[in-house]
């Protein structure tokens, strides 16, 4: 059987074809990291090898991967949505700064309260903060048409300021670092496994995808939203009122981001802390395109993204490789997403050399 | 109030605000070539980095800053290469694809600044570009301080967007562009090279962004730092798209965006008693403000962000 054949097969089965693209995204991304790598003049096989030690080697390890990823599932969720009603939403950095504050003045200000309730008060309080900052570059594309990937990128800026604002001027506590105080424990999430860092977020985020995949497939809001997406004119015909789906989808984007924010001051910081996120709200794009901005998909690729965070700890800390290189492969593997026929090409030219490339 | 008004209006407040323009104006301009060719270029971010850190480079090894304004360019244009290689060979989604050029960039340049200097934070210091004072426009008062010991950057971005405007609109050139990113198949049609005028266009929005982040790295400071553009490349597509697809348009649009960064880091010298981060946010809220206003009346090119057919 010649490699041509179960290359069609293989794209034959659809569904099986996009996550086909996806992992040979992934691998032709690592490979160009290793040849980095070894330009820099350090070992690839080792530097992936400590990778992969740190993210899978033992049980903390795994826990660490499993805490990585949660924000990002969260991003990638809300990323996603945006995306499948053809909306860029590159704020959700923003909306997981305010989700993230609000939570913590939340659980601040109610310290009397048993967990039962506030935990879920302030999980609420800050999608709703989420919401409301992302439904404002809904509402100025649906009324104005302003590009919602310039607005919420200016947004980040304007979120960022406002929360050190308010920390710096209303809620900061003593010390050299700009944070709130802790937040009472009753307000922390509780732990999944013993003598790890991973807490009840993961089960959040999890119900969360599958809230997001029964929106999507089984509402007629899921229905709405991705009419909208797909043509609007042929959307607003059909009788859809486009414009608020707008705004509603990305006030459920935030709110999602939100939540970003929210677990990870209730389950990882126990405070706010001016400036916390390495770029949550970025990755998410990245996240969100790699699984091809469907609810399971994106949980698959926040675990992967989550795999390279907790990797990058120890390929640093064995082989003083700096940790930016991921940031390269996480570039690429966009670059590669975005352009199923340069993986198709790709592939030819590593898989089968030059005479059968020309059949492509 | 009159301190604050003083701050405003002052000559070193302009004079600043046409510095801080020139990179995101260049940049623009990118913007404008790119997209009146019907390719979106959220790229101009990492095109703007990749410059800046490419003339630090070349300034580095060389010595010469002139070498490190070459290399910007060069460095610039291929980057921009690879992203019109990615939307109009590939087909990319042009949005995704400069999401990914941008954080691709992002990281090979921490990651490169670390290989080469074993630093994340800012680089060495390096050889800049000398400052130059305009002969005779520095003697008419008033507006003597704009000509006076500016880098040689700001004099060559007023030329290049008037060459590009009369490129843009004034010669067949520019009409062949205009004509791929409104009706490409009718360009075809006339026998124009619809994915050379998109390469062309795309690379020379690289080459321009090259120039504006070696403004940044060479002719305001003379170093290199993490994150250098700090947004100014999405700046410049508001700044574009503000200014009507148009050079000229763009450059008021951007001079509008320094100019509110420019007294916004006046104001925060004077201290106002405002927290500084209510005022930093001046520049970001004005560029929304503009842009909710501004799209109203404006129309991209047709065929903007879409892949025009023409298979091999």
């Amino acid at each position: 059987m010649n490699p041509k054949s179960i290359w069609q097969r293989l794209k034959n089965l659809s569904g099986l074809s996009e996550l086909l693209y996806s992992l040979l995204a992934i691998v032709f991304a690592l490979l160009i990291g290793a040849i980095l790598i070894y330009l820099s003049g350090h070992d690839a096989l080792g530097a992936y090898y400590h990778l992969f030690v740190g993210a899978f080697g033992s049980t903390y390890n795994i826990a660490q991967t499993l805490l990585k990823s949660i924000p990002l599932i969260f991003t990638g969720l809300a990323v996603a949505i945006g995306f499948q009603s053809g909306l860029f939403n590159i704020g959700a950095e923003g909306q997981l700064y305010w989700g993230a504050l609000i939570t913590a003045i939340i659980a601040i200000s109610l310290p009397n309260l048993s967990g039962f309730v506030l935990v879920p008060l302030a999980l609420m309080g800050g999608s709703l903060a989420g919401a409301i900052w992302a439904a404002i570059p809904g509402y100025l594309k649906s009324r104005t048409g302003a590009h919602e990937v310039i607005t919420t990128i200016m947004l980040n800026y304007i979120a960022t300021l406002g929360t050190t604002f308010l920390v710096k001027n209303f809620f900061k506590t003593q010390g050299p670092v700009d944070q709130t105080k802790t937040i009472p424990t009753q307000a922390r999430l509780p732990k999944l496994i013993p003598n790890t860092r991973l807490t009840w977020a993961l089960i959040l985020g999890i119900a969360v995808v599958l809230a997001t995949k029964f929106l999507l497939s089984s509402t007629s809001l899921g229905f709405d939203l991705k009419a909208v997406g797909k043509n609007l004119s042929a959307a607003q015909y059909g009788g859809i009122p486009a414009r608020n789906v707008m705004v509603l989808t990305m006030a459920i984007s935030g709110a999602v981001a939100g939540l970003a924010g929210s677990t990870i001051v209730m389950g990882v910081l126990g405070r706010f802390i001016t400036n916390f996120s390495p770029g949550y709200g970025f990755t998410g794009i990245a996240v969100a395109v790699l699984g091809r901005n469907r609810p399971i998909g994106v949980l698959g690729a926040a675990l992967l993204f989550g795999a390279l965070e907790a990797g990058k700890v120890s390929m640093q800390l064995f082989t003083e490789i700096p940790g930016d290189l991921l940031t390269v492969v996480q570039g690429l593997v966009i670059l590669f997403v975005a352009a199923p026929s340069f993986i198709r090409l790709f592939s030819t030219l590593l898989g089968r050399g030059k005479g059968l490339f020309a059949n492509e | 109030m009159n301190k604050v008004l003083a701050a405003i209006f002052s000559l070193n407040t302009l004079s600043a605000a046409i510095r801080m323009a020139t990179p995101i104006a260049l940049a623009a301009m990118g913007g404008t070539f790119s997209e009146r060719s019907g390719v979106i270029n959220i790229g101009l971010e990492g095109m703007i980095l990749t410059g800046a850190f490419a003339g630090v480079a070349g300034s580095f090894y060389t010595g010469s800053p002139w070498v490190g304004l070459l290399l910007a360019l060069f460095a610039g244009g291929l980057l921009a290469a690879i992203f019109a290689i990615f939307t109009v060979k590939f087909k990319a989604n042009h949005v995704v694809a400069g999401v990914g050029l941008n954080i691709f960039a992002l990281g090979l340049t921490t990651w490169l600044m670390q290989v080469l200097w074993g630093t994340r934070g800012t680089s060495p210091n390096v050889n800049g570009l000398p400052r130059v004072t305009i002969p005779v426009l520095n003697r008419i008062p008033v507006i003597d301080k704009l000509f006076a010991n500016q880098s040689p950057i700001v004099y060559m971005m007023f030329l290049l967007i008037i060459v590009g405007w009369i490129f843009l609109f004034k010669t067949p050139y520019g009409l062949r562009i205009r004509m791929t990113g409104e009706r490409p198949e009718a360009a075809d049609t006339l026998g124009i090279n619809v994915r050379r005028i998109k390469y062309f266009s795309v690379i020379l929005s690289g080459v321009l962004s090259g120039l504006g982040g070696a403004y940044l790295s060479l002719g305001h400071l003379n170093w290199f730092s993490m994150n250098m553009s700090a947004g100014r490349g999405y700046m410049a597509l508001a700044a574009n798209i503000f200014g009507q697809w148009n050079p000229l348009g763009g450059l008021g649009a951007s001079f509008l965006f320094s100019f509110s960064e420019a007294v916004q880091i006046r104001l925060q010298s004077i201290n106002l008693g405002v927290g500084n981060e209510l005022i930093q946010m001046i520049p970001y809220v004005i560029t929304i403000a503009v842009l909710a206003g501004a799209v109203i009346k404006s129309r991209p090119p047709e065929a903007l962000g879409e892949h025009y057919g023409n298979e091999k």
